[in-house]
């Protein structure tokens, strides 16, 4: 018999009951929560008359509607304003913690749940939103679902699964100097394709991810969605428990060798089988830039717009053709080329005090493009920013010419007022380069901090390698 | 919820890859705090010329006439029948929720994204896979605003025009709750015991994992109080 993959694990340890027709419940730890997918739950509860089956797993937040600045004045938006209050409304009815917009702990919900210690290793974490596979980056097995999964584990604290299948993405060797997690993934994303995670949760692993901090983890596994897979994986190490301990909701000393030893398991044994491995050698990883409307259209800056015609597959090429309509981009332009309008650092992949570290150690004694027409920071908790505020962090960025603004989603789906003008060229540190994702006919490229704050600085996109000699 | 019934409708084609959920239902419509009326602005910026705002009115927008939906002939079709990779990105249910309020009750294509379709059920909205060649074959006689599917659920079926017949797997366990059009809430807790007896057992093993999430987390790490009043357990 051969051994179990972490996912495998993380499954049998969560099982509850096999229904009848073949699918089964699986129980779930912890439920993040915030204003845009949870309204119509809660709603339906309300109607149906039940309670939450255990308050104490569900931790809410407002983020992905919330200004970023003049925060003191309200939400301008009504609409947004109704969303946020409404949330505020269920969390008091229903009983469940949530860091309000008041609380210097509010942030995006994938940034607070491991700042707080309340994602940990071998636990099911679910949250509306399917950046929640960013939470397995501490061996804890978490996914995105939609709301009538959410009112369904606000009810029952389970959920009907079917079990994925397992995926290994190995990333040996050593990366280079000023390569990140978010060129490493991104570059996975561009080997695999969009789909190439579809129906497996994806466990990274090699000597490329061990090396990665927690942040790098977090970064790669948020963005295993965009390789289609549910769920993204690490396997637990020193780094992991370094990162949690002491932390607000972390277990404390009373448990701490306890929860150790639990969790030593949480990781797939040497026997483990995969339903499919892909290996990528971390040492050819360049800073990545994506250049169409699909995260797998991703280039290295060093290399040039491809060419449709060189392309096959004919849905292919034509979704080829369409993402250089959209994005008007010419087949062969070198990628140091392109110019951009505004620059976003910010998001659930990328608004870590690491990922603010790497772009201000960039940006510091220099000054953003006068082309460029504004450059965004934006933390990705209030604790992250207050972090940054302690290291002096905001005045580099402020120097530069960068606006330092209040936590939130932000630019990176531009549901409050950041967002791109229709024909506006982003470099953007988020996770999604949709038509359309950070404004109605913006233009996104996806990068990684450093590469954002070198085309800040630029102007246009440039190996961000130079400026961290 | 609506049990699914055999639907015989016509078919329309959209004839592009890795469509995601910020095209089929745009971010700006999920500031709204209700399950309904989201159809009106199913993929709004690829459907109209102007650009949308929540509570718009829709009747008297400028239509995109290139935008597969709009073109004569496919109005009141049930069926939509995409490529690969549809429903990627985002795990808004808005987006089956618009797909069903427009009018669509079945989607047939060579793969779905995990979270979509997973969704899709949650709404009685059947999420067809079918092979790659299928689907080309179902393109090019799409092409044609007359042409009719008829799909079948009980007998995992898409019945051409000329009576040939392409089977489909779905999972049996949202083929019975789609046809009994079944609430995943009431069946769930049926096994509420199972659940408590998990549970009992989890707090012993794990006491950690059920630490209580107040203000002011106890230093001790005292377990749940359980807030009575509000657990349903």
């Amino acid at each position: 018999m051969s051994g179990k993959t972490l996912y495998d694990k993380l499954w049998d340890d969560h099982f509850v009951h096999q229904n009848p027709d073949g699918s089964s419940l699986i129980y779930i730890d912890r439920h993040l929560v915030h204003e845009v997918t949870s309204p119509q739950a809660f709603e339906s509860l309300r109607i149906a008359g039940r309670k939450a089956w255990r308050v104490s797993a569900n931790l809410a937040v407002a983020d992905h509607n919330v200004p970023t600045k003049h925060r003191d004045a309200g939400i301008a938006d009504p609409v947004s304003r109704l969303q946020i209050e409404t949330l505020d409304r269920n969390c008091r009815e229903f009983g469940i913690t949530e860091f309000d917009l008041g609380d210097p702990r509010q942030g995006i919900v994938h940034v607070i749940g491991p700042e707080q210690g309340a994602t940990l290793p071998g636990m099911t974490v679910v949250c509306g939103d399917s950046h929640t596979s960013t939470h397995g980056a501490f061996g804890a097995l978490a996914f995105g679902i939609g709301t009538s999964e959410v009112e369904h584990v606000l009810a029952t604290q389970c959920l009907i699964q079917k079990k994925s299948k397992n995926l290994l993405i190995r990333v040996d060797g050593r990366v280079g100097a000023g390569i990140s997690a978010k060129d490493i993934v991104l570059a996975i994303i561009g080997h695999i394709g969009t789909a190439g995670g579809t129906g497996y949760a994806i466990e990274f692993a090699g000597d490329a991810i061990r090396a990665l901090s927690m942040e790098g983890r977090m970064t790669v596994c948020n963005m295993a969605i965009e390789a289609g897979a549910r769920s993204g994986l690490v396997a637990v190490d020193q780094t992991t428990l370094d990162y949690i301990r002491g932390r607000p909701f972390a277990p404390g000393d009373e448990h701490w060798s306890a929860a150790v030893e639990a969790w030593s398991h949480l990781h797939s044994d040497p026997d483990a089988n995969f339903d499919a491995v892909v290996q990528l050698d971390g040492s050819t990883i360049l800073p990545q830039v994506t250049w169409g409307t699909s995260p797998e259209m991703v280039v290295p800056v060093t290399g040039r717009i491809p060419d449709p015609e060189q392309e096959r597959n004919p849905v292919k090429r034509e979704g080829m053709k369409r993402a250089l309509r959209y994005m008007d981009l010419a087949p062969g332009t070198p990628v140091t080329d392109i110019r951009l309008d505004r620059v976003f650092i910010g998001s659930c992949t990328n608004s870590r005090i690491e990922d603010l570290r790497i772009a201000a150690a960039i940006v510091k004694g220099r000054r953003v493009a006068g082309t460029v027409r504004e450059a965004l920071v934006v933390p990705g908790s209030g604790l992250v920013k207050r972090q940054a505020e302690q290291e002096h962090l905001d005045r580099v960025f402020i120097a530069a010419g960068f606006e330092w603004r209040d936590p939130g989603c932000s630019m990176c789906l531009a549901m409050n007022a950041d967002r791109l003008e229709a024909g506006e060229r982003c470099a953007s540190t988020s996770n999604r380069n949709f038509e359309g994702r950070q404004g109605y006919g913006g233009r996104t490229h996806l990068v990684s901090p450093a590469m954002a704050a070198a085309a800040a600085i630029a102007g246009r996109f440039t190996d961000a390698r130079k400026f961290l000699s | 919820m609506e049990p699914f019934q055999q639907i015989h409708s016509k078919v329309v084609p959209m004839d592009r890859a890795n469509v995601d959920t910020d095209a089929i239902m745009p971010k700006q419509f999920l500031k709204s705090i209700r399950r309904s009326g989201f159809g009106p602005y199913l993929f709004d910026g690829w459907r109209y010329l102007d650009r949308g705002e929540p509570d718009m009115d829709c009747t008297n927008r400028p239509l995109n006439p290139d935008f597969e939906l709009n073109r004569p002939g496919y109005q009141g079709a049930r069926i939509l029948l995409v490529r690969e990779n549809f429903g990627c990105g985002s795990s808004r249910e808005h987006a089956p929720w618009a797909l069903q309020d427009y009018g669509f009750r079945v989607l047939i294509g060579p793969s779905f994204a995990d979270i979509f379709y997973n969704n899709c059920f949650k709404n009685g909205l059947l999420p067809i896979r079918l092979e790659p060649q299928e689907v080309d074959r179902l393109f090019q006689e799409a092409a044609n605003p007359d042409y009719r599917l008829t799909v079948d659920l009980e007998q995992q079926s898409v019945m051409t025009p000329d009576r040939s017949v392409l089977r489909f797997e779905i999972d049996e366990s949202r083929k019975y709750r789609l046809l009994h059009g079944l609430d995943d809430i009431d069946l769930t807790l049926q096994y509420a015991d199972e659940i408590r007896r998990y549970e009992s057992g989890r707090i012993k093993k794990t006491p950690w994992l059920f630490r209580s999430l107040t203000d002011r987390p106890s230093a001790a790490g005292a377990i749940d109080p359980a807030a009575p009043e509000n657990d349903h357990r």
